[in-house]
């Protein structure tokens, strides 16, 4: 680890000011500073901010702080009683430790568990532009099927997002120059393309300092996530959904996905094989169709597509019983 | 060495060669009630209130840190290793760089010479090759990774597949590579039922919880004591001066506590080599503990295994034929083979045998020692072939093994010394309700899973090595047992002091343990799962002649004489031991193996069940229930025993499920080198798991009729899981680790 | 920076760059807290701060001014046990006791969580926590022991938990 310089931010404002990279909860910042992946010369920290309340609008939706830990948000009662797809998805994450520290604004910036991104002895065109990417022909099981470039195929690892996706989250920021910005979750990240490094539209400097749910979805809400152990393991595949049904046909639905791109995904596509049909097999066939059509596998993650398709389709089958 | 020990010049000594069986047991006549009762850990409070220390933990005057830097290459030779950089960070002292001196790989278990050294040339990505040392910690983390290691690269084999077919045969060892009787080609032409199939297992790391970590402090006299992590004190002890190019006594390891071995603690590893090499430059105490990620770059690895597994039966089931031949790795010019067919020289009966291992060279970090070497690979394999066969005979698995018990050891045909293999079936057959089980694959189906059971044998082979102990006698009444024996998570601390207690006569509590310290009598350390055995033999016998000195001292026979409570009881007379003991008494105990060894096979066995359940949609695997059934000799300990076993077990949970450790085949270097990719269980992995002893004495394996634990329970427990998931889904998995993929395509719609 | 840990008050002036974890071990000779990996995949260094469970090799010293540590060392002694620390003891929860100082503070701060109401992913209804095994292995599973006590751990906290819910009735 490099060292920095390091100052404690008592404003918003005051953050913003500093120039620097902001550390909250630290548990992703710290872990990559301890391998030189990140090499911030100076961090701000945030932690003590005043952003770590969840408050309703008035228009029934919640703003949540930027600082929120992941366990309270999964805690709170508004949260649990009608997202409940986001309290899935924060539950399914991590360990209980890492929950407890874990920021709302910092796990949306949760970076790759690429194994090759995190050791510097490997190529990585997130981590060193320019340098290659080793996961293309090498193991890359936890890599991603969707989104691909030849220049990274990293997924984005976290599971909130997911969720945040699906429920059309909007993130709130202030940039460096004093304005707030409002980002929609779907207009946040970015894929790799020829620059795998920018990872979201953020500006340099700029802060989240809430996410934004609209007013609760009506319908059924599941968070479903497949992964190499029972717990403490990231997705291999994971599906946020929300679904309305009426007059036995699917009304509305919202799908994301975690372990498959190198963003929380999600595609209109499915969502229009979807909507205004009655469920069933063929429709739930459709809807895999639309997902995987651009697909595409590197080998040892290969069987992602198969199992999305299976885990897209069992979690319909749920979202329309 | 201890006062006591130099004042009495040559110490009185009780030596037993285990050359005749040893049917009478003090541990038997004893009166204290301590010896196999399910004990509290002695160590225990120490242990949950942060008071135990660890290698690490030791304060120092004026110690520096010191962190490795690696190879970032496969293979190549050093040209330089450019440390400019490092050397300006603020806080760094040197960068301290001995070729020849830091060990290109760890050492095996047991070895008493050095460890292959010379780190100008890289066999594997990783490899350490200098060290950094600073006043902090953050110091020389920060300058370890601005050094830069300049190479002229060169071939490296990174592929197994790509280099099978030049495997050649080991030089035999301890172990022979081959054996064979009969004909098996023959016998498998004529059995009326065959089973001919390939499974293969991936690299496994330890894992122990504790990462390797020495201090390195060189005294006045040039006596080198480091406190490391270790299973075996004396032996490495010998490697480490070897390496350093000391005398012998001049080094003393001292591993009171260890976080954890599972063999990965066995012998010498770089980063000891490095903080002494750099202590002694620096002449102050270095400090070295390795990071996660080096345990897994750089230490040592449980070698991938390719074994292909011949059955050949009559109709009846019967075994005419059975042949293990395996394919294992390891480094050029390291001989270490994983012995998957260990396990098969006697498991079942059948007239025509083939054991054979060969090794294939790669430039992947060393392959050595790891829970069971040899069972808990091969049993993997063997057991998931009975299971085939089983199914093709029709036959239940249970009933295909008892028809094919051997009466004897079917290669070397000699008795067995205990063999209750049957009964541990039985009788977890009974436990288990495994009369539930549908016999035919993916009958049970509940909601979105499968369910199904699967059982396994478990077969270990005991080891008796040689050991010795002190034991005293304080004025006040006390022991002290002392012996460079390790606990590593396996309950020495606490077995040891029951032995003292039921042979002397004492209170728990009036007895004390110190282990760990190499100034202490040499033992068999931790290893082999002999360490019960050994050292605790070495204490049994050191009590015995404790016995005779206090019976004298009371004029009467030990026969005669009964010790209990911390009185000597005789002749109508009770007396305060202490009253006995005089300034102290002190005797060692030495125990080795003998003739028994070959006379008789010595082994444990065990018998696993398992219920697991696989998600229809996704091929998610999730272990329901498990139960071992198991017959090792006496119990010392009923708690710690049962413990060992739920580690072995759970140790074959992760080997069926999830552990692989994954080599780029660009370059070897380990992929997914960190606790987060490598995946050990986590809690919710595991379910209760029943844990089933059958009472059992061995009086051909040592005078306390104990035989080793710590590693039946990986044998054959990974089996069990895999034939539960056939059962479960009527899918074959032979690739290990049977992960969700792998069963995708093949699970019933 | 000034903190309070298990109970005393310390200054310390720490390179910018110690974790919370080398903080407690290296400087303040606690080292009942260990280093398993350092990258908070293993829960070996778990303590509590300000009443939560937190792995300590993931967060900076220095962001802790004004903080509540607590680490094992403050839980009990050998001679005065917490109750916690006395189960794993009597349900052989550990065997190398590597992992077990982080196993026992995180099994203190889950239960607190717990008694608020904290859902789980192993909790069928959100709203309504009943700490079944199931509960436990998943609320444990950022501790890894690799010597593999988890049974005997779940049997501890079991017990424990059981034993504050009779208080609590």
């Amino acid at each position: 680890m490099k060292t920095f310089d390091y100052a404690r931010a008592d404003s918003v404002a005051d953050a913003v000011a500093a120039r620097g990279r902001f550390i909250a909860g630290g548990t992703n910042l710290i872990d990559l500073m301890k391998l030189q992946v990140e090499t911030p010369e100076k961090l701000v920290d945030i932690s003590r901010l005043d952003l770590n309340r969840i408050e309703e609008r008035a228009d029934g939706g919640l703003t949540i702080g930027a600082l929120v830990p992941n366990s309270d948000l999964a805690a709170d009662p508004r949260v649990i009683a009608k997202y409940e797809v986001l309290s899935r998805a924060l539950l399914a994450g991590a360990s209980g430790q890492l929950r407890n520290k874990a920021t709302t604004g910092g796990n949306l910036l949760q970076r790759t568990r690429c194994y090759y991104f995190c050791d510097t002895a490997a190529g990585c065109n997130k981590r060193a532009p320019g340098s290659g990417c080793e996961a293309i022909g090498g193991f890359n099981r936890i890599h991603a099927i969707l989104g691909t470039s030849d220049q990274c195929i990293a997924t984005h690892p976290g599971d909130m997002p997911v969720a945040m996706r699906a429920l059309d989250a909007v993130i709130v920021t202030q940039t460096p120059g004093g304005d707030k910005r409002r980002i929609a979750i779907g207009d946040f990240y970015r894929l790799p393309g020829d620059t795998p490094q920018v990872e979201t539209v953020l500006e340099p400097g700029e802060l989240i300092t809430h996410v934004e749910l609209p007013a609760p979805p009506a319908g059924r809400q599941l968070y479903r996530k497949v992964r190499d152990r029972a717990s403490y393991a990231f997705a291999l595949v994971s599906v946020a959904g929300v679904v309305t049904m009426e007059g036995g046909k699917i009304a509305s639905a919202a799908l994301a996905f975690g372990g498959l791109a190198p963003m929380p995904w999600r595609d209109a596509a499915v969502e229009a094989a979807l909507v205004g049909q009655a469920p069933s097999d063929a429709v739930f066939a459709a809807a895999a169709d639309a997902l995987l059509a651009g697909a595409k596998g590197f080998g040892t993650n290969d069987f992602k597509i198969p199992l999305a398709r299976r885990v897209l389709t069992a979690c319909l089958k749920e979202l329309t019983r | 060495m201890s006062l006591i020990g130099t004042l009495l010049g040559r110490e009185e000594t009780r030596s037993l060669t285990m050359d005749q069986p040893h049917p009478h047991s003090l541990l038997d006549q004893g009166t204290q009630g301590v010896i196999g009762r399910p004990l509290d850990r002695i160590e225990g409070p120490l242990k949950v209130s942060g008071r135990a220390t660890y290698a690490a933990e030791y304060p120092a005057e004026n110690l520096a840190y010191g962190v490795l830097v690696r190879a970032p290459f496969g293979s190549g030779t050093i040209r330089d290793v450019v440390a400019d950089a490092a050397r300006s960070v603020p806080g760094v002292i040197d960068v301290v760089t001995d070729y020849p001196t830091f060990i290109r790989n760890p050492q095996q278990g047991g070895e008493m010479k050095a460890p292959t050294q010379g780190v100008q040339k890289v066999d594997y990505h990783g490899e350490i090759v200098a060290i950094v040392v600073a006043d902090t910690f953050e110091a020389a983390r920060e300058g370890a990774a601005l050094v830069h290691v300049d190479a002229e690269p060169a071939e490296g084999a990174y592929v197994f597949a790509a280099h099978r077919d030049q495997a050649e045969t080991p030089p035999p060892d301890q172990i022979p590579p081959t054996t064979s009787q009969g004909d098996v080609d023959a016998a498998m032409a004529a059995a009326a039922v065959t089973v001919d199939a390939t499974y293969t297992t991936p690299s496994q790391n330890s894992a122990a919880m504790e990462p390797h970590a020495s201090i390195a402090h060189w005294q006045d006299d040039g006596t080198l004591v480091l406190h490391g992590a270790y299973q075996m004190v004396a032996s490495d002890q010998s490697q480490l001066a070897a390496a350093l190019g000391v005398a012998k006594d001049k080094v003393r390891i001292v591993s009171r506590y260890v976080g954890g071995g599972f063999g990965s603690k066995l012998g010498i590893a770089p980063e000891s080599v490095a903080a002494a090499v750099a202590a002694r430059k620096l002449a102050r105490p270095v400090k070295v503990a390795m990071a996660r990620q080096q345990v897994f770059d750089a230490t040592v690895r449980r070698s991938n295994t390719e074994q292909r597994i011949r059955l050949g039966a009559g109709p009846d089931g019967r075994l005419t034929a059975i042949a293990h031949e395996t394919l294992a790795t390891n480094l050029p010019g390291e001989d270490f083979f994983e012995p998957a067919g260990i396990g098969t020289h006697f498991a079942y009966a059948a007239a025509n045998r083939l054991v054979d291992h060969k090794l294939v060279r790669l430039n992947w970090l060393l392959a050595g020692s790891m829970r069971a070497p040899g069972e808990a690979v091969g049993m993997l394999a063997l057991e998931a072939a009975m299971d085939e066969l089983a199914e093709k005979l029709q036959l239940d698995p249970i009933e295909l093994r008892r028809r094919n018990e051997p009466d004897q050891d079917p290669e070397k045909q000699v008795p067995f010394s205990s063999r209750q293999l049957v009964p541990c079936m039985d009788k977890g057959a009974q436990l288990f309700g495994w009369a539930d089980r549908h016999a035919a694959p993916a009958s049970d189906r509940r909601g979105e899973w499968w369910h199904g059971m699967g059982m396994a044998a478990a077969v270990r082979s005991n080891m008796l090595q040689k050991s010795s102990a002190r034991v005293q006698l304080t004025p006040e009444g006390r022991a002290i047992v002392a012996t460079d024996m390790t606990d590593i998570g396996t309950g020495s601390y606490t077995i040891l002091a029951q032995i003292a207690a039921e042979t002397l006569g004492l209170p728990l509590d009036r007895v004390e343990v110190q282990l760990g310290d190499g100034a202490a009598p040499p033992s068999a350390g931790s290893g082999g799962s002999w360490g019960a055995g050994s050292a605790g033999s070495s204490v049994y016998l050191a009590c015995e002649l404790l016995r005779e000195k206090l019976a004298k001292a009371m004029g009467t026979s030990p026969e005669s004489m009964t010790l209990k409570d911390g009185r000597a009881i005789a002749d109508n007379r009770a007396v305060d031991i202490a009253e006995l003991v005089g300034d102290g008494l002190s005797a060692l105990g030495e125990i080795a193996p003998g003739k028994q060894e070959k006379a008789f096979n010595q082994a444990s066995y065990g018998a696993h069940f398992a219920e697991v359940k696989v998600n229809a949609v996704t091929g998610e695997v999730r272990v329901e229930r498990m139960l071992g059934v198991f017959a090792a000799g006496r119990i010392l300990n009923e708690k710690t025993a049962r413990s060992q076993c739920l580690g072995g077990m759970t140790f074959g949970i992760g080997a069926a499920l999830t552990e692989e450790l994954v080599h780029d085949p660009r370059n070897g270097k380990v992929v997914n080198r960190d606790l987060g990719e490598y995946h050990v269980p986590v809690n919710a992995d595991v379910p209760q798991i029943d844990v089933h002893f059958l009472d059992e004495r061995d009086i051909h394996a040592n005078p306390i009729h104990a035989k080793g634990i710590g590693e039946l329970g990986i044998s054959g427990a990974g089996a069990a899981i895999a034939n539960a998931i056939y059962n479960a889904t009527g899918v074959r998995v032979r690739d290990y680790p049977i992960t969700c993929d792998k069963l995708l395509e093949g699970l019933p719609g | 920076m000034r903190f309070t840990i298990n109970g005393q008050s310390h200054e310390a002036e720490v390179d910018i760059r110690t974790s919370l974890l080398d903080l407690a071990r290296e400087h303040l000779g606690l080292t009942g807290s260990k280093k398993g990996c350092d990258h908070g995949q293993c829960g070996a260094c778990t303590m509590l701060v300000n009443g939560r469970r937190i792995n300590s090799c993931l967060t900076l010293a220095v962001m802790h001014q004004d903080d509540d540590i607590v680490t094992i060392e403050g839980l009990g002694t050998p001679e005065a046990l917490h109750p916690l620390q006395a189960a794993f003891v009597r349900h052989d929860g550990y065997q190398c006791g590597y992992c077990t100082p982080g196993q026992i503070c995180s099994a203190v701060g889950m239960l607190d969580e717990v008694a608020k109401g904290w859902p789980s992913h192993a909790s069928a209804d959100l709203d309504a926590v009943t700490l079944d095994d199931a509960e436990i292995s998943e609320r444990m599973s950022g501790n890894i022991c690799r010597c593999a006590a988890y049974p005997n751990i779940v049997d501890a906290i079991r017990e424990v938990a059981g034993e504050r819910d009779e208080v609590a009735a």
